[in-house]
């Protein structure tokens, strides 16, 4: 590891780039609920108000359309806000800023301005919070032009991916799987931006290509080396950016592999795997398949609170293990 | 619109015991606003006959009756001051100093028009004034106008935001979190309920729980000023007080302008919620009438300078129909150009 490399926490990862954002851009402060001295109901903010201060580590009350739209209107006026949701399922309170009034000012004003707005989602399930703390809502997001949305997977692109939204002049959304906040790995001291709209192949492999987000990408990791003993070779992309979305490197994956496993937490009908296997197949990979797309995703059922409940309604590594051997070896 | 107090002729206002308002406007400052009342009326004219003619297509709200209520709470603003609007928001757009040219080029879908083509009516704004735009969502802009001034507040700037909104948004929530928002951080935002009895066909009678919407003020411990809409001076009088104590920093007002608006919601509006009776009353009081009355008894205009006033604002509507009629139309290839900065 480099000298300059340590392990951090993904929550630690982002609340360094919060900290590298505020110092380096004085338009940069923090807007959400509880993020001051309680720092953050996932400790992600931290101890920043004590670093930064009241005035740009703001506590907002609970008024999430509200907040959202104070959010907007000091984007649009000079400002670079990094907006938290307690929770992503709180986001359904603030649709009409995130859609109407973000994802489309700059276009319905003819380009005159830009709106650097920066909202931060703990989403996803695991931890026993049911239906109403558990979604991972990023696809509704992700089906709004003027947006953007990412899903950074490990504490070095949730850093990185973090100090390029903020440097970004369009609304980013990144959605952050609240299991990752404590998984740690090695992170880059000082200012260092993960290109948006990038995937990253995560593990190279010849038999089957797994395109994952989030959580799911280390579930498919995990079910990459469980494969490998048996002889399936599986390569697995992290999506890393829902839009725009980085169909050519998926492209390129199936062209060699000829098969398509699309693995995420998201509700499956409707959700971010039939976009990919929409693309593929639109695409001239389409011609390289040798068996049908197939997709794993969430139950078409709210998050439930029982723990074996909820394990059943995202896809597990079992799950991975099995849909893989289904289309490499035709298996039933 | 600019201020000035040196002027001989608002001084001999001064000396008439006049409203306290022609002190702070110039003769000038007065007949601006009053040349901006012609405009927006002629400009909504014009519009809505643009649509007859198939000109024009989409729907439009016309604020014809409101003119007052515009452009007295523009009064005391400048290019630095922001403003959001609302989905009726051509008024607030003249108020806050568009050019008609490009705001009926923006109608007519075309590249000159402010956005391009691509908002139109209910989109309209001119940021390069502070305009943040008029707003399709009713409710929509009034956060987006407590985080403009929030901006002004940590820039230390001396700017205000003024939030247009109509009856009907004091019943959304985005209401009542944003004043409340903008009172517990003092910021320096008036927020302007432009009451014309109506949200679309429910009366406000029918749909508020409270007589006046300025009452809403005190739950959110700010000034709570109810002033007649149709009258210029009130209006200008009661914006001046609200921006002044913004500037000082003691934080937002709200304003409920009083008025009503002559055509129906929309161009789909039958009229079958109020009486003949009920508009033909508010039109006696047409704000632009009761204006030129006033300045011509206080010796500020004359009647041949009114006539002036009225051919400039003519000829001007003219110039706009054709420039926007002339202006070349965006190019189908260019569907997704400003969704995101290049």
């Amino acid at each position: 590891m480099d000298a300059n490399v340590r392990e951090l926490s993904y929550a630690q990862a982002i609340q360094e780039a919060m900290a590298i954002a505020m110092e380096t851009d004085e338009r940069v402060f923090l807007m959400g609920e509880d993020i001051g001295v309680y720092g953050g109901a996932f400790q992600v903010t931290g101890d920043l108000v004590h670093r930064f201060g009241e005035d740009r580590v703001m506590d907002t009350p609970i008024s999430e359309l509200g907040g959202a739209g104070v959010a907007v209107g000091a984007a649009v006026t000079g400002m670079r806000p990094i907006f938290e949701f307690q929770f992503s399922d709180f986001a359904t309170l603030a649709m009409e800023q995130i859609v109407n009034q973000a994802a489309k000012m700059r276009y319905m004003l003819g380009g005159n301005v830009s709106v650097p707005l920066v909202m931060r989602f703990p989403a996803g399930s695991g931890t026993g919070a049911a239906a109403q703390h558990s979604q991972s809502l990023e696809a509704w997001l992700a089906h709004v032009p003027g947006l953007k949305v990412l899903q950074p997977s490990t504490p070095h692109d949730a850093k990185g991916m973090l100090l390029a939204a903020v440097a970004d002049p369009d609304p980013v959304m990144i959605f952050e799987h609240k299991l990752l906040y404590k998984m740690k790995g090695p992170v880059p001291e000082g200012y260092y931006t993960v290109p948006i709209g990038k995937s990253e192949t995560r593990r190279h492999g010849r038999d089957l290509t797994i395109v994952a987000n989030s959580i799911m990408v280390h579930k498919s990791l995990d079910a990459a080396a469980q494969l490998a003993e048996e002889g399936i070779d599986v390569e697995v992309i992290d999506l890393r950016s829902l839009r725009p979305m980085d169909i050519p490197a998926i492209i390129d994956s199936v062209k060699k592999t000829s098969r398509l496993l699309c693995v995420y937490e998201g509700v499956k009908t409707l959700g971010i795997g039939a976009e990919i296997s929409a693309a593929i197949v639109e695409s001239e990979a389409f011609d390289y398949l040798d068996a049908p797309v197939m997709r794993l995703g969430g139950a078409e059922s709210p998050l439930p609170y029982n723990p074996e409940l909820e394990k059943a309604a995202v896809p597990q590594v079992p799950d991975i293990v099995a849909a893989a051997r289904k289309l490499v070896r035709k298996e039933a | 619109m600019a201020q000035s107090t040196t002027d001989t002729t608002a001084a001999s206002a001064r000396a008439a015991n006049l409203p306290d308002i022609y002190r702070r406007l110039s003769t000038d400052d007065l007949r601006e606003a009053l040349r901006k009342m012609h405009l927006i009326r002629r400009f909504e004219e014009s519009a809505e006959e643009s649509y007859m003619r198939g000109l024009i297509h989409g729907t439009m709200h016309l604020s014809i009756g409101q003119e007052a209520s515009a452009v007295g709470i523009c009064a005391p603003l400048t290019d630095a001051d922001y403003i959001t609007s609302t989905h009726r928001g051509h008024g607030h757009c003249i108020g806050k100093g568009a050019e008609v040219k490009k705001m009926l080029a923006e109608f007519f879908g075309k590249e000159d028009g402010y956005c391009r083509g691509r908002g139109g009516s209910m989109h309209i704004a001119d940021v390069s004034k502070g305009n943040l735009g008029a707003n399709g969502i009713v409710g929509g802009g009034i956060p987006i106008a407590v985080g403009a001034a929030l901006s002004i507040k940590k820039q230390g700037k001396n700017s205000v935001v003024v939030s247009f909104f109509g009856d009907g948004a004091n019943n959304e929530g985005a209401f009542h979190e944003a004043l409340n928002m903008a009172s517990v951080w003092k910021l320096p935002v008036i927020f302007v309920c432009e009451n014309n009895g109506y949200g679309m066909s429910t009366s406000t009678k029918r749909s508020t729980a409270v007589p006046n919407i300025a009452d809403r003020a005190s739950a959110y411990a700010m000034p709570g000023v109810i002033v007649d809409g149709n009258n210029f001076g009130a209006v200008a009088a009661a914006s001046f007080e609200a921006c002044d104590r913004a500037r000082r920093g003691e934080g937002p007002t709200l304003i409920e302008s009083k008025t009503y608006r002559i055509r129906g919601h929309s161009r789909s509006d039958r009229n079958r919620y109020r009486t003949k009776e009920e508009i033909e009353a508010w039109q006696a009081r047409d704000p632009i009438g009761i204006f030129e009355k006033e300045l011509t008894e206080m010796g500020l205009i004359t009647p041949e300078e009114i006539s002036k006033v009225r051919a400039e604002v003519e000829t001007e509507i003219a110039e706009g129909l054709e420039f926007a009629k002339a202006s070349p139309a965006p190019s189908p290839d260019d569907v997704t150009r400003y969704v995101y900065t290049d």
